[in-house]
């Protein structure tokens, strides 16, 4: 987390303890820092605050957004999405599906990006609602949004995409991006976890997930989570002051750690589509070896990383993102994923690289695939 | 250290330091199992000395942290052993040498008992190094056969389709074989439940009234809402005994899976909540 969103969530811990749905003194004061961080997440894309809704996380966003929506279309719909979206899309997406709605799920080619002719077709097959993210989340890979969103206008079709990653890595303008519904979370910009937003255009056709209460406006019910909201307010901030150095200082960071990484190491390959991809990070398969026991080695260094491995997430199969995109078995098992921030230096790149070969060594030594 | 796992500082030493690492060239017995596909492997070969014993053995697995080292602690176990003692090693000796393994892990220690079998397999016949299904496949993303399964669920005393898949990978895939493993597991339970009933004494026992009432109960609150929701119905027809009949209806009746949800839905609760001695059976219509 920020320094900066730590101090601006304190006093409502302490002090300013006050509900903002009550009518006396303290609410009142604590509701008009509520509306100053609604601003402040809108500025950040470009909204009206009107359009903001404060949500949990970026999976209750996902999960109001496509149940919220399908339920305001009716009977018998269509959605249509992609095999890499997060579990937070995906789930409500087949779980519509089971309750007899229609469901597509667009396939993607080795670099990770969807078919525009088979996403045409699918928006040919009458009104629908369409969920596809800005930018994955395994591999950073960005979709063409713009493009997505401007063919599902035109297509008559409501238009849901998923930026929890994208969100202060590049810039997300709702003027530009005809999107009607966006998910974000906080604990991305270096807010905490356990606050998120939902962005709703105005006039697009949605039914409050959570209901029971007034509060934002009657499209979420709930006690708001003040300090969480103001600490999102101020992380919004820092991020449109931050996001250049994202573009510049982080992305060359990551070329850094990626250029050095495939030449330290043999047999490693880039999942992804090099030159659409957030800046912050690199999703990277060394041959032969597992993930998971990549990531205990890299622990025992102080350095963090996640996998695409089956044996990371307890489930047997490994990651469905690092599947769809064709990745073989001998480099699906091994995919690590490193992101980073503005709160790495130089030197934590080259801590990597530099022990980077001997782990893989280590591990490659094990291995009965690698013939020696 | 950040852990995903809660694994014992014995996994974590035989993952960082694994003992007997590599292949023996002129080796009496190896075993291959697992595939890349199935996101681990374990070569395992060993050497036997004058004496009998298993003088030697090395392995080398592709796999994660509890993999490496559950195909070390093997290694460390056998060696010293006669194949007569060698054949009796079951995966939870080597779960217990290395202070237990979390459960959805334990895969990682049936993966060692199997590479040991066929090890000595291709000791005793000269057969094949690899492993060979026998017997009828049951999960085929993972290549798990019924006869795995069952040994699987004795060994260990598994009585849940959730233990079977962290103890053998089967059903942890695509999923569809779920069902088979749940016969497998009822099918184990039968025999198991059999072999105590003739030791213990009986449950207490009912009026046959009590338990039409529970049966009703059972319907009321845990099958027909089950039932409804997809649009099907179902009505109590007569019981008779552990026998109860009922009757479909709405989408349930004529439905091609409604053998299933007889069994999977219907007899699974009467089972939990009546008597586990129920069969159910739809009505002659």
């Amino acid at each position: 987390m920020a320094p900066e969103v730590i101090e601006a969530m304190m006093p409502f811990f302490k002090d300013l303890w006050g509900n903002p749905s009550s009518m006396h003194y303290f609410g009142g004061q604590v509701a008009k820092y509520i509306e100053a961080a609604r601003q402040e997440a809108a500025t950040l894309i470009g909204a009206d605050p009107s359009e903001i809704v404060f949500t949990s996380c970026g999976t209750e966003s996902d999960n109001a957004a496509i149940f919220g929506s399908a339920e305001a279309a009716g009977s018998g719909i269509r959605i249509i999405t992609t095999r890499v979206e997060h579990p937070a899309v995906l789930g409500p997406c087949r779980r519509l599906k089971e309750h007899g709605h229609e469901l597509i799920e667009l396939g993607v080619n080795t670099p990770g990006q969807i078919d525009f002719d088979e996403l045409k077709q699918a928006l040919a097959g009458g009104p629908a609602i369409i969920s596809i993210m800005w930018a994955n989340n395994e591999t950073g890979v960005i979709f063409p949004i713009e493009k997505i969103a401007a063919m599902v206008k035109e297509a008559g079709g409501v238009m849901h995409t998923d930026a929890v990653q994208a969100i202060g890595k590049v810039p997300v303008d709702v003027r530009k991006v005809p999107v009607d519904m966006l998910s974000f979370s906080g604990h991305k910009l270096h807010a905490p976890k356990g606050i998120g937003v939902l962005y709703i255009r105005k006039g697009t056709k949605i039914k409050p997930f959570l209901v029971g209460g007034h509060q934002e406006n009657g499209r979420r019910g709930g006690t708001e989570n003040v300090p969480y909201i103001v600490g999102l307010g101020t992380a919004c901030q820092l991020a449109a002051t931050n996001m250049k150095d994202e573009a510049t200082v982080v992305s060359k960071l990551r070329d850094r750690l990626e250029d050095g990484l495939l030449k330290s190491c043999p047999d490693v390959r880039v999942n992804g589509d090099r030159d659409h991809r957030l800046p912050n990070t690199t999703n990277i398969s060394f041959q032969y070896i597992e993930g998971e026991a990549i990531l205990y080695h890299l622990s025992d260094l102080g350095i963090c990383a996640s996998s695409g491995s089956a044996c990371t997430s307890g489930s047997l199969e490994p990651s469905h993102v690092i599947r769809a995109m064709g990745v073989p078995f001998t480099a699906a098992h091994g995919s690590t994923r490193f992101s980073l921030s503005r709160y790495n230096t130089q030197e934590d790149i080259d801590y990597v690289i530099q022990h980077m070969p001997a782990i893989v060594t280590k591990l490659r030594a094990l291995s009965p695939f690698v013939k020696t | 250290m950040y852990q995903m796992w809660d694994y014992t500082d014995k996994v974590l030493d035989h993952f960082r330091n694994p003992r007997n690492v590599g292949v023996i060239p002129d080796a009496d017995g190896v075993g291959e199992v697992g595939s890349m596909a199935c996101g681990d492997a374990l070569k395992l070969t060993f050497k036997l000395g004058k004496d009998g014993r298993i003088a030697d053995a090395k392995f080398q697995t592709f796999g994660c942290a509890s993999a490496i080292a559950s195909s070390s602690a093997l290694t460390e176990i056998i060696k010293g052993m006669t194949l007569e003692q060698a054949e009796k090693v079951t995966n939870q000796h080597i779960a217990d040498y290395l202070g237990g393994l979390p459960e959805q892990k334990m895969h990682c220690s049936v993966m060692g008992r199997e590479a040991l079998e066929v090890a000595i397999a291709n000791y005793n016949t000269g057969d094949t190094t690899k492993k060979i299904l026998e017997g009828k496949v049951i999960c085929t993303c993972f290549g798990v056969t019924e006869e795995e399964i069952e040994r699987t669920i004795r060994d260990n005393n598994l009585t849940t389709v959730e233990q079977v898949t962290n103890y053998t990978k089967a059903g942890g895939g695509c999923g569809q074989c779920q069902p088979d493993i749940e016969r497998i597991v009822k099918k184990i339970q039968e025999e198991r439940k059999k072999a105590a009933a003739a030791t213990a004494q009986k449950p207490r026992a009912m009026t046959g009234m009590q338990k039409i009432k529970l049966i009703e109960e059972t319907i009321e609150r845990d099958i027909r809402p089950m039932l409804q929701r997809d649009g099907g119905d179902l009505e109590l027809i007569d019981v008779s005994g552990d026998k109860v009949i009922v009757s479909f209806r709405g989408m349930c009746a004529g439905c091609q899976a409604a053998h299933v949800t007889m069994k999977d839905v219907v007899e699974a609760k009467l089972h939990e909540f009546v008597s586990p001695e129920i069969v159910v059976e739809e009505a002659k219509s």
